[in-house]
């Protein structure tokens, strides 16, 4: 299967491209972080040098081969270098979402064995601070950012800025060092353990080699003809693989710009000054963006507002057409033309995606109107089936052979089979080593070479890839009716106001669902209307909000009601749930994806109370704060019907 | 959340000076027949964190109007770094590096928050109306540099993604914050704060605290805040210095002022007559 280009490749590892990066293009951008108000670059020469230092002042500290560096904070220059460092070192990182809490990061911390911990700030490091108390073996904590850390007595804390110091102290006492360290890095040695949210359970380090992460890059590279100029916004949690594969390996093995954003509440912002010409979002960033140029719509004045409804609803009808092979008529494309001056190009431009040529939504999969609203305004956006465990790229859609309901086709030396359960299997060169000290899940994950994706889908005739939901999610009503939750509320999250839905039908007569609504967009909604509340619980429960989520419930019904399929899967009773879904309460994975089997349980009486009589329904509910507190909601939680859709005979 | 005081002292600023950085030393302030501060001395060394507290009328934020020169003592004095300046106007007390925050939120507010920081710049330009008309030279160097230095604070007090927002259209724990930022921007040895966490909830509150703190390690910042929450001001003072309809009933550390008797009346109520 493996392609022996030369020895070479043998002994590609991250570093050792990043050095021949700094040769060949040395005074080229490699990374760039918005620090103080201004974008501030470094070059790959810079980046090579940097890492360098880190690597040696964690030598100084007595780094040997194998030990684990768990890395935690925002995308920031630094954090990547330490990744390189380490791996320099023969060393593993670990990266953790920034945003978990201490029980959480010290589940992984232990797991993972991680003697080193590179973190941004005094946030990160008052929670390592704890975490070092459970887990013994971390042993030394190193922050960049100094702020409010400088009282701070523990003598195995030190910032990044003296590590680099030490590190060049050490150089002068051990030359060479750092080149042989470099030397006899292999690329089967391991990269990085990415630790998975899962949708079940604790969560499992997916081990990817070196040889694992460069492949699958190259090959994604060759695909879809990237190169060396691209622009990108890292902006996603570096402890996401998507985010290592696209800010890190991509751009070293292409040599293009990471874009560092200044705080994750400027992204927006950032994106409209970097202007990527590669991007990369979750469906909820999508949905986000969608949601913001909504309200901004209705913001406006009505000719504005008028004229802006009219060509995006054109827009789309154009986009559909295009996508199933039917041209629109004629005077329509002409009207589109008048739309991309007036509304698509600056609207395009106002997101930050004027330059974007290729942009991928991958995680979960995408409301279809949410992905046609971005491909109408003339935005590549395509789809992308990723996993972990496959080094992410698995299928991507071809420029020009974007489908609406597939994921698109193979990417190079990916082969995809279909067991006869219908789960989707694959192999390729990017399939991960195993999880780490889990051999138990890596033997149910890998069969003979094949990963078991556990994503129920089928090939088409034209070789696409369809994914129908999470195999194990896929269940039926009492009727027979086939009942795919994760379909249900893609299209009620089409709403700007609804923020997350959690559909229930399984084994049911009817199907029901859990909604939360957008703060940010009902509260506008709410101001416009002078509803006055007083917090997310009390704007949850007002009659108008009901009223405005119930026609959106409704716009759902009519939409099933087009297919024959699931035309008796409509949504009959709802409520809007009295707080928001969080991962600090586990009812999300920190990648947003819903935790059905934990809701279920949490949320039983809530659900009883939808498949019984009463109209409302008394709730307490235990949340946990980010500091790991918990503290309880009480409400009292609405039910209310919706009339069925009926197609009109 | 963990909250630390630092120790008095342990981060000195600038000046070698050794004595106290102020001293308020036996000032009476009157309005009519109403004795709003009776003989009130204190001292605030360099370095500290002091809390002024006391019931509602108490004469907490008089004090803080006499120190910043707002008001001018009809007895007693004020000296600040050494010197007596008990009849400075408030521009020059502030050309001394006293900055203050106010009770009700004081920002331009049709201003950006970036503007409304840089006004905090104002004491340390050195204008030239021809050379700053068009821009040039001098004067565009000295704006860049000012400009570099309000984004240190911005950064430090984690309010990028507002940089270029009309200071009216922030909720009101933002342009307590801001309020902050523009104090920081004259690079006081002397901040005052006038109830910094008033109406703030919870969270916006630690935060509060974690910034005050910071920016005391940090910059070295001496600091004088009159605050209402108790929880706070345990948390967070070196020292604490209690006042009661005009008069200094009580000054120490935080457990100290805690178990004085004379603070516990004053709060939980003893009839005066």
């Amino acid at each position: 299967m493996r392609t022996s280009r030369d020895a070479d490749v043998e002994d590609e590892t991250f570093p050792k491209l990043v050095k021949v990066n700094a040769e060949r293009f040395p005074r080229k951008v490699a990374i760039r972080e918005k620090d103080y108000g201004i974008w501030q670059s470094y070059t790959w020469r810079e980046y090579f040098e940097q890492s360098r230092l880190i690597a040696l002042g964690l030598a100084s500290l007595g780094f040997a081969r194998g030990d684990k560096v768990a890395i935690v904070g925002d995308n920031r220059p630094q954090l990547y270098w330490a990744v390189m460092a380490t791996q320099a070192l023969g060393g593993v990182p670990v990266p953790l979402y920034q945003d978990s809490g201490e029980k959480e990061m010290a589940y992984i911390v232990e797991h993972a064995e991680a003697r080193f911990a590179v973190v941004e700030d005094q946030e990160q490091v008052d929670k390592l601070l704890h975490v070092k108390a459970q887990c013994p073996r971390l042993e030394h904590i190193v922050y960049d950012d100094a702020r409010g850390l400088r009282s701070y007595p523990e003598p195995f804390l030190a910032s990044l800025a003296a590590l680099q110091d030490r590190g060049r102290q050490f150089a002068e006492a051990h030359p060479g060092c750092f080149e042989a360290e470099m030397a006899k890095g292999r690329a089967e040695d391991t990269a990085i353990i990415c630790y998975t949210s899962g949708t079940t359970g604790t969560p499992k380090g997916a081990m990817l080699s070196h040889r694992n992460l460069i492949v699958t890059a190259r090959n994604a590279v060759a695909f879809e003809g990237l190169g060396a100029d691209e622009e990108i916004l890292s902006y996603l949690p570096m402890a996401w693989v998507g985010d290592h594969v696209f800010s890190y390996a991509q751009s070293i093995v292409t040599g293009f710009t990471a874009n560092c954003p200044e705080s994750a509440a400027t992204v927006l912002q950032d994106l409209k000054e970097i202007g990527p010409t590669y991007f990369f979002a979750p469906p909820r960033i999508w949905e986000s963006l969608l949601t913001t140029v909504m309200l901004r719509i209705e913001d406006c004045a009505w000719p504005k507002r008028t004229m802006a409804q009219f060509f995006l609803a054109l827009a789309q009808e154009i986009e559909r057409h295009r996508l199933s092979d039917q041209p629109a008529p004629l005077w329509r494309r002409l009207l589109y033309l008048i739309g991309r001056l007036l509304v698509y190009a600056p609207l395009r431009d106002n997101l930050g995606m004027r330059r974007v040529r290729r942009a991928y939504t991958a995680g979960e999969a995408i409301g279809p109107e949410i992905f046609l609203f971005f491909r109408s305004l003339g935005v590549n956006v395509k789809q992308l089936y990723g996993m972990t465990e496959a080094s992410v790229f698995v299928t991507i859609q071809k420029d020009g052979d974007v489908r609406l309901d597939t994921v698109g086709t193979p990417v190079p030396e990916v082969e995809i089979r279909i067991s006869t359960e219908g789960e989707v299997l694959y192999r390729s060169p990017g399939v991960f080593q195993g999880y780490y000290r889990n051999p138990e899940a890596t033997r149910q994950t890998l069969e003979a070479g094949w990963l078991r994706s556990g994503d129920a889908g089928f090939l088409d005739a034209g070789g696409h890839l369809k994914i129908i939901d999470r195999a194990k999610d896929v269940t039926r009503l009492t009727d027979g009716t086939i009942f795919p939750p994760k379909y249900l509320e893609n299209k009620l999250k089409f709403s700007p106001y609804v923020k997350e839905a959690v559909c229930i039908g399984q084994a049911r007569s009817f199907v029901t669902a859990l909604v939360n609504i957008d703060l940010s967009a009902v509260g506008n909604w709410a101001e416009r209307r002078n509803i006055a509340y007083t917090s997310y619980t009390d704007l949850s429960q007002k009659p108008e909000v009901y009223e405005l989520i119930r026609g959106e419930v409704a716009r759902v019904n009519r939409s099933l009601l087009e297919d024959e399929l699931l035309r008796a899967a409509q949504i009959r009773r709802f409520l809007i749930l009295h707080k928001e879904l969080d991962p600090d309460d586990e009812e999300i994975t920190r990648t947003r994806k819903i935790r059905r089997s934990y809701i279920a349980k949490k949320y039983e009486a809530l659900i009883e109370a939808l498949y019984g009589k009463a109209d409302h329904v008394q709730v307490e509910a235990q949340v946990t704060y980010e500091d790991g507190r918990t503290g309880t909601i009480r409400a009292d939680v609405r039910i209310e019907d919706v009339e069925a859709a009926e197609a009109l005979a | 959340m963990v909250v630390r005081g630092a120790a008095a002292g342990e981060s000195v600023t600038g000046s070698d000076a050794t004595g106290p950085l102020l001293e308020v030393d036996g000032v009476s302030v009157r309005f009519g027949a109403l004795l709003a501060l009776n003989r009130v001395s204190l001292e605030i060394q360099r370095g500290e964190v002091v809390a002024i507290i006391g019931p509602n009328g108490a004469g907490k934020t008089t004090l803080l109007n006499v120190i910043s020169g707002f008001y001018h003592p009809y007895e007693g004095r004020i000296v600040f770094d050494g010197q007596d300046r008990t009849r400075l106007r408030p521009p020059d007390v502030a050309a001394l590096g006293v900055a203050r925050t106010f009770q009700n939120v004081a920002l331009f507010k049709g201003m950006s928050v970036l503007d409304n920081i840089m006004t905090g710049r104002l004491l340390k330009m050195k204008g030239h109306f021809l050379l700053d008309a068009l821009w040039w030279g001098p004067a565009r160097r000295q704006e860049l540099q000012h400009r570099a230095f309000v984004e240190r604070i911005i950064d430090f007090l984690e309010i990028q993604a507002i940089r270029k927002m009309p200071a009216a259209r922030l909720p009101y724990g933002l342009q307590k914050r801001v309020e902050l930022a523009r104090a920081l921007a004259a690079e006081p040895e002397l901040l005052l704060l006038d109830e910094p966490m008033a109406g703030m909830n919870v969270e916006e509150k630690e935060d509060m605290c974690r910034f005050i703190l910071d920016v005391n390690e940090e910059f070295g910042t001496t600091i004088a805040l009159i605050e209402h929450d108790m929880g706070v001001v345990m948390d967070i003072s070196d020292r604490v210095a209690v006042l009661d309809y005009g008069r200094k009933i009580a000054d120490g550390t935080p457990d100290e002022v805690r178990k004085d008797q004379a603070v516990l009346d004053a709060y939980l109520g003893v009839a005066h007559d």
